[in-house]
């Protein structure tokens, strides 16, 4: 399909997909979809569409909600603090150890990342309040587990709503325990996606954890190559992946947030020399805060498939200048064997694929590159809850014209991928089998489809060998039966 | 370093040097950890009865719980029925949550929407929500029926949706006759059960038309409840079939989550609208799951005047029962085709037993299950010695355990517990252990931490592929039960005496 032909039938596939809906919702989604076009200069964000909105009732959204973004995305992960899920048993049970935030640790002794704590809300809670109960609730954790390093609480929908104050309960207890206690008010009603929940996240850690970098700091033998690993979580093991490299250049990794961070490593993170941001959608907030208030610069990066990783890693090589910026290029030429190799081995089976991705956070413009690399074709993405600047970065991201569609439903995308024809859908678990059962080779590209990591030079093999496994599997040739032929 | 001949994932790629010495100087330079030694001590002390006593003491905290909420409970039934949009009014946080839950047990997609309610809806109410939702959800997925259910949030703040529904129609986002069911499913009242119970009782009450309470037809319905295994369904079903007799299964998603590959489409079998309208005219009406359907089968008792029946037929004792009750209200006897099933299932267990016999088992799930699978492991001359139940009735449960044990040589050790979680079973299962857990894959932390086997039987099951197709009920579900029991039993004999030149003179080939 030619460059002038696939933008055709991208806005074809608009068009149709518009033409189900009710006037007001139709009016709604078109301002979301688009065809982004790497060389057209009048477009401000790709496709020009519009984000981080309502989401039109009634329809199936992939969205999450606040609570999503703060207990499952930003705190849950900090392993040896106790998150408490506040409210009603559901949303504690429902997000229990599905994110796959790898961590070292003996759980429900020193970590607790794979568990769930609820003050599983009964009727008189909502009539009562939960404030006193919350207090009690600290208690007993405190005794059961002693060696936790703090406590936070994950405000679910009713918290809200029904007056309570947990943040004068969490001011209460951590003096009466000498311990942090965190409230979070992450409701998910909140905001319009799991978005907001990251933002109140952030500003709780600015809130509750920064004023300890005095008193709670340990003593890091500081040195100038100091830098922190901000908004990767660790799915799968990809910040370990990923650090192995900046270590190998010669910086200090000095924390990790927020997969498999400590309560230390997060108190610590304000003393590093320099910010590096992987997920900028989840932690561009307290970046920029530390910058503000701390004078920490902060660069974003890229550690998926090779090109972006060797890109990224020159550029924070020349933000340190001398030996980092000449490790740089040793570390790029030290796995440079392996990674021609590796697209050596799978470019010849994966070149003029097609992809469709829906995924949200970074990865929507993130993994384009990954899959260049292996001589694949993004034609689609789209982002459950980003904002204009994740789009504008999108831009940068693109090679050929490209369907946009932001917080894209279920039935859009399923009308997307029948008129696009990919050859790969990658997207999550509530989409998966719906391409799968139309026979489409899919990847979950929110847990890796339980394998991975996907960061950094080891990850990208990892990468390559699945997506090749994805496409050539002989699974997808049974689906007509020899009678129907 | 990946090498390319045999690329890892992180499974072993992290136990090579360079990344093993990459986490150990992360744990040593800056993560703070408490020391070896502290862990250990804790970790040992986590084991003690102490401990059990200080965490059985606990009431403000619920620490991996084994039960979820109402409106999760609600869209299995929604799914149940023919062209059934579930609904739920709140926030789409929730309905990621639900959809991601099942997709995760079954490997199937499950559709459902919400009305995206946000922070001005907690303010004014999610009227305009709902209005606009039922509109868009009826225009772009044409369900014949769309069943909606609450979260917590419009239930706090007090959203009414029978006036909700009402306002839709008046503003002409749905048709006056089109078919909407509702039910008010907090998530603070009960568990996943309670809102099976509410939404099945209310698609039945409000599609009912025609009531014949004197005349009724020459059939029977059947209540699945909150039943996640899809063989089992097929199963109960089949059993009917056997005799020849006239049903309607209200609530059948066996269909829903179990699509063949080809094509994608939204929905799959469920009970016909039809059918539900006509439910009320049956002359019976049985429920496999006592708690999990007590409004519902109050509704056909009470309102419809129909013979309601509850049978559990997990094992062969309710099994029989089931048999019987349909061998009653159709006035035939036993098929041949089920005495032979029953037969078959007698002999396997007779050969069988001896791995099963006196070994201790603990068990959790939800109240119907733990009667079922208990029955089961009476009638084998295993021993259940802990049932746990996080979302036990308000009554009933125990005293229904107790009959069931009453025979049982060990009836006076089993102890039963009401309302706890999964961390009170840790301690219950390092401070009195078990020879085998029956339970969901919460229990794989369990079996890690105390060495005691799993054996997943259960919702959800997300680690281990295709469990749900099989059935729990009926003769052939329990000759599944069988078989994953005693080879699982057969399994950790193996391994127990797989030690060459140690333990391997029991490592026998034949058992």
């Amino acid at each position: 399909m030619g460059p002038e032909t696939l933008e055709k039938v991208q806005k074809e596939a608009i068009e149709e997909v518009l033409k189900t809906y009710p006037d007001k919702a139709a009016k709604n989604r078109a301002k979301h979809l688009g065809v982004g076009s790497p060389d057209n200069e009048t477009q401000k964000s790709c496709g020009d569409v519009r984000s981080n909105k309502k989401t039109i009732p009634g329809i199936m959204s992939q969205r999450g909600c606040a609570y999503a973004g703060s207990k499952g995305v930003v705190w849950g992960p900090i392993k040896d603090m106790i998150h408490i899920s506040h409210g009603p048993v559901g949303c504690g049970q429902y997000s229990r150890a599905g994110r796959r935030n790898y961590y070292i640790g003996t759980t429900g002794v020193d970590t607790f990342v794979t568990m769930n704590f609820t003050t599983d809300f009964q009727e008189r809670d909502i009539v009562f309040g939960g404030d006193k109960n919350l207090g009690n609730a600290v208690d007993e954790l405190n005794e059961l587990f002693p060696l936790n390093r703090g406590i936070t609480v994950q405000s679910e929908c009713p918290i809200g709503l029904i007056g309570d104050d947990i943040q004068a309960v969490a001011k209460r207890k951590a003096k009466e325990t000498d311990k942090s206690i965190v409230a979070v008010s992450c409701e998910g009603f909140r905001g319009v996606s799991q978005s907001l929940g990251h933002h109140i996240a952030n500003d709780a850690i600015r809130d509750y954890m920064f004023p300890l970098v005095e008193e709670k700091g340990t003593d890091i033998n500081s040195t100038k190559y100091d830098v922190a690993i901000i908004g990767d979580y660790n799915i799968g093991g990809d910040a370990w992946s990923s650090r192995i490299l900046l270590e190998e250049m010669g910086l200090r990794v000095i924390a990790q947030w927020s997969g498999d961070a400590s309560y230390q490593e997060v108190i610590n993170g304000p003393k590093a020399k320099l910010n590096l941001l992987h997920c900028y959608r989840s932690m561009n907030y307290i970046s920029r805060h530390m910058e503000k208030e701390y004078g920490i610069p902060w660069i974003e990066y890229n550690f998926f498939g090779p090109s972006k990783t060797i890109e990224s890693l020159r550029e924070i090589g020349k933000h340190f200048g001398g030996e980092i910026e000449k490790n740089a290029e040793k570390v790029i030429e030290k796995y440079k064997a392996m990674v021609d190799g590796v697209i050596a081995k799978y470019k010849p089976r994966l070149e003029g694929k097609k992809v469709m991705l829906y995924v949200g956070g970074l990865r929507p413009r993130h993994v384009i590159g990954a899959y260049e690399d292996l001589g694949m074709e993004v034609i689609g993405t789209g982002y459950e809850f980003a904002h204009d600047d994740d789009y504008q970065r999108t831009k940068e991201e693109i090679s050929r014209s490209t369907l946009i569609y932001d917080d894209v439903n279920e039935y859009e995308l399923e009308a997307f991928v029948k008129k696009l024809k990919p050859d790969l859908v990658a997207s999550g678990v509530k989409e998966k089998y719906v391409f799968q059962k139309m026979g489409l080779p899919f990847r979950q590209m929110h847990s890796w489809d339980y394998s991975g990591p996907y960061h950094g030079f080891d990850g990208f093999a990892i990468f390559a060998k699945d997506m090749d496994m994805a496409i050539n599997s002989p699974v997808w040739s049974h689906t007509a039966a020899p009678w129907e032929e | 370093m990946q090498d390319i001949e045999s690329i890892v994932n992180g499974k072993d790629l992290f136990q090579r040097p360079e990344y093993k010495e990459v986490l150990s100087n992360k744990k040593e330079q800056f993560e703070n950890m408490p020391s070896k030694e502290k862990v250990d001590e804790i970790a040992e002390w986590t084991k003690s009865w102490e401990y059990r006593e200080k965490n059985f003491a606990r009431s403000c905290i619920t620490i991996n719980p084994a039960k979820a909420c109402q409106p999760l409970g609600a869209v299995m039934v929604a799914l149940g029925f023919e062209n059934t949009m579930p609904y739920v009014h709140g926030s789409h946080g929730c309905v990621a949550y639900f959809r991601s839950y099942f997709t995760r047990h079954f490997k199937e997609p499950t559709p459902c929407v919400s009305d995206s309610m946000t922070e001005d809806a907690a303010v004014f109410g999610g009227l305009k929500n709902m209005v606009d939702g039922l509109g868009n959800c009826k225009e772009v997925y044409k369900p014949d029926m769309i069943a909606v259910s609450t979260t917590c949030m419009a239930e706090v703040i007090g959203d009414d949706l029978n006036a909700f529904v009402d306002n839709a129609r008046e503003e002409g986002t749905i048709p006056r006759d089109y078919p909407v069911s509702y039910a008010h499913t907090p998530s603070f009242v009960g568990s996943h059960i309670t809102g099976y119970d509410n939404m099945l009782q209310a698609i039945v009450t409000q599609n009912v038309t025609d009531v014949n309470k004197e005349n009724k037809k020459d059939r029977i319905n059947l209540v699945p409840g909150f039943e996640t295994y899809l063989g089992s369904l097929r199963e109960q079903k089949e059993i009917a079939e056997a005799f020849g007799i006239d049903y309607i299964m209200l609530g059948d998603h066996s269909a829903q989550w179990d699509t063949p590959a080809g094509n994608y489409q939204m929905f799959s079998g469920g009970t016909k609208l039809e059918d539900v309208k006509d439910c009320a005219n049956s002359k019976a009406t049985i429920s496999f799951q006592k708690y999990s359907t007590t409004k519902t089968m109050k509704a056909f008792s009470k309102k419809y005047k129909q013979e309601t029946i509850t049978v559990n037929p997990i094992g062969l004792k309710g099994t029989d029962e089931y048999v019987m009750a349909l061998s009653k209200l159709s006035g035939k006897e036993v098929p041949q085709s089920l005495k032979i099933e029953r037969g078959r299932l007698v002999d396997a267990m007779q050969d069988s037993y001896p791995y099963m016999h006196g070994k201790t088992f603990a068990i959790y799930g939800d109240p119907d299950f733990l009667i079922g699978m208990v029955s089961f492991l009476v009638e084998m001359g295993a021993e259940p010695k802990h049932i746990l139940c996080n979302n036990p009735p308000k009554e009933g449960l125990e005293e229904d355990l107790r009959e069931l044990l009453k025979d049982s040589p060990i009836k006076d050790s089993v102890q039963i517990y009401l309302g706890k979680d999964l961390w009170h079973m840790r301690s219950i299962l390092f401070t009195e252990p078990v020879d085998f857990l029956i339970g969901n894959s919460y229990g794989k932390e369990l079996e890690r931490d105390t060495k005691i086997p799993l054996i997943r039987i259960g919702f959800p099951i997300f680690d281990r592929h295709h469990m749900h197709r099989y059935s729990i009920s009926g003769y052939k579900g329990a000759l599944n039960l069988l078989t994953w029991i005693t080879n699982k039993v057969l399994d950790k004999l193996d391994d127990e005496t797989k030690d060459i030149a140690s333990t391997d003179y029991f490592f026998d080939l034949v058992r």
